[in-house]
């Protein structure tokens, strides 16, 4: 096992070193610091350099540096992931435990569901009337249907026995979702939230080069405009890496949650 | 008027096509207080789901269950349930799945006063130290103490045992069954069991009801089991009382499994004798 974790860690940077040869040597060096078409890796590492040492730098809105950047992005996220995720647990906890209530919404939550958050963002800024806050609700309906399918599954599957010791020790409504309920359905729970992260992240990106002003979204879009192309890799090259960070987080909260019978 | 009265009691599910199966029919069972009575029979007699329906969480097709004078509607803290499959809850420690419990059934105690009375179950059954252990780190044996521990913790008017023991290996069941009994010797709690072990049977109770086989099975007899208390499996076995009831038993299983495989339906009922000695206890 060891053994093998060395040899696919060795392969990894094999293949790095090979794709970065590639790129550099498939790509014209820099003239007077204007690249010549596609910026190469050297290119990129030192404009991200550059950003990375100064990542708080406000100079006016078309100029500020990648943190603040990435903390209006995460900001934006936390506010409609959250509110997502309660709703979506409230909701979900209903249906899982009334199958009829389950019935009835599911064929909404069938056509909802498939309809890309972004959809919504002519409605939301019309009704809204404010881009950031646009933003923030299309990443609550980007998280709202994994969430909401995944507890409502959860908690339609916790065992019988479970709920018959509720049944027995007539557990108020409150101490039966406390204790018993949320604990069961928590792994399913998990994984959607480590789902509709993801799909969040993705989301905020798009949302963000509609709307402009701020985040990493509208950073790619006007370093495309002023044909920076080493920072719009750089921006993927972040984008990539947050995504991995939050990923991280849910797959740890997931051992946390996750029991054997 | 008996303590716990299983009045008529059937029970049918429905089937696909619109059929209905019998499962139990008519099942009249009556408990005094402090009684603790074993239901023995095949798999299918509707054994467990009487259980059930006594603990409230099954409703019967017809006839009723009346507990000190009250019908019984749904589950309550009145009758706890020790299960076959043990139902811990497996994300809280044994100390938290006994706690969930009294807190329950004693929702007007302070913090204190739970935490001692938790704490003198859990050593009662013998699980010092095993406190903030998982279900899942556990042995069956020491899991189905857990449950023990939790539905005698409530002192509920009726323990319900169903097939308790069934899933424990054959070396740890002789010690938990001798425990159970000096936990319920303490309590003396009313107890209906189910189960499917003769010898476990004899060893328990005070009566042993006997099922036909399913479906439209009935009550077919009950046999009184008169051994001095404290019981020790050894002693027990060298009687010749012991060996004649046991006998009884099996030969009785035997017959129900053979009636059942010559014309497919199920006797009893009408060859009961149960009427006559019911009517003399009540």
């Amino acid at each position: 096992m060891k053994g093998e974790r060395k040899k696919a860690f060795g392969s990894s940077i094999l293949l790095l070193t090979l794709f970065l040869s590639l790129w550099q040597l498939t790509t014209k060096p820099a003239v007077q610091g204007k690249s010549q078409g596609l910026p190469g890796p050297a290119a990129v590492a030192a404009r991200a350099w550059e950003m990375v040492s100064d990542p708080f730098y406000d100079r006016g809105p078309n100029d500020k540096g990648i943190g603040i950047q990435l903390t209006y992005s995460l900001g934006r996220l936390l506010l409609g992931y959250s509110a997502a995720a309660v709703v979506a647990i409230f909701l979900g906890v209903l249906l899982g435990l009334s199958p009829a209530l389950y019935r009835a919404l599911n064929p909404y939550i069938q056509i909802l569901k498939p309809i890309s958050p972004l959809a919504w963002m002519p409605l939301f800024l019309y009704t809204i009337k404010d881009s950031g806050w646009s933003a923030v609700m299309v990443i609550f309906m980007s998280s709202l249907w994994p969430i909401l399918a995944n507890t409502a599954f959860g908690v339609a599957g916790i065992k019988r026995d479970y709920l018959n010791v509720s049944a027995l020790l007539q557990l108020s409504w409150l101490r039966r979702l406390w204790k018993v309920v949320l604990p069961a359905a928590a792994p399913a729970i998990v994984a959607g939230l480590r789902i509709s992260i993801g799909s969040a992240w993705v989301a905020i990106v798009a949302a963000e080069m509609l709307i402009g002003g701020t985040g990493i979204g509208y950073f790619v879009w006007n370093e495309w405009n002023n044909l920076q192309l080493t920072s719009v890799i750089f921006a993927i090259l972040m984008t990539g890496l947050v995504g991995v960070v939050l990923d991280m987080g849910f797959g740890s909260l997931a051992k946390v949650v996750t029991y054997r019978e | 008027m008996a303590f716990l009265e299983v009045e008529f009691v059937s029970k049918s599910f429905s089937e696909s096509g619109g059929k209905s199966l019998c499962v139990f029919k008519d099942v009249r069972l009556h408990m005094e207080k402090g009684e603790f009575v074993a239901m023995v029979g095949h798999s299918g007699c509707g054994k467990s789901t009487l259980l059930n329906i006594i603990a409230g969480l099954e409703q019967p097709s017809d006839g009723a269950v009346i507990l000190d004078g009250k019908e019984i509607a749904g589950p309550g803290l009145d009758r706890m349930v020790v299960f076959q499959n043990f139902s811990l809850l497996p994300w809280s420690s044994v100390y938290e799945n006994i706690r969930l419990a009294v807190r329950a059934a004693y929702p007007q105690w302070d913090r204190d006063k739970i935490h001692d009375y938790v704490q003198r179950y859990i050593d009662m059954v013998g699980l010092t130290g095993a406190e903030h252990k998982k279900p899942a780190a556990l042995s069956g044996g020491m899991r189905q103490r857990v449950g023990l521990a939790r539905a005698f913790a409530v002192q509920p008017k009726v323990l319900l045992l169903d097939e308790p023991f069934a899933q424990i290996d054959a070396l740890t069941r002789g010690s938990i069954q001798e425990e159970l009994l000096r936990m319920w010797m303490a309590t003396r709690n009313t107890v209906f069991m189910v189960t499917h072990d003769v010898e476990e049977a004899i060893f328990l109770s005070d009566k042993i009801a006997l099922m036909t086989s399913g479906p439209e099975a009935r009550l077919a007899e009950i046999t009184k089991v008169n051994f001095p208390r404290p019981r020790v499996h050894e002693q027990l076995a060298e009687l010749p009382e012991y060996n004649r009831i046991r006998k009884n038993i099996m030969q009785f299983l035997k017959n129900c499994a053979q009636e059942m495989s010559v014309d497919g339906r199920p006797k009893g009922g009408d060859a009961v004798v149960v009427g006559q000695e019911l009517s003399a206890e009540t």
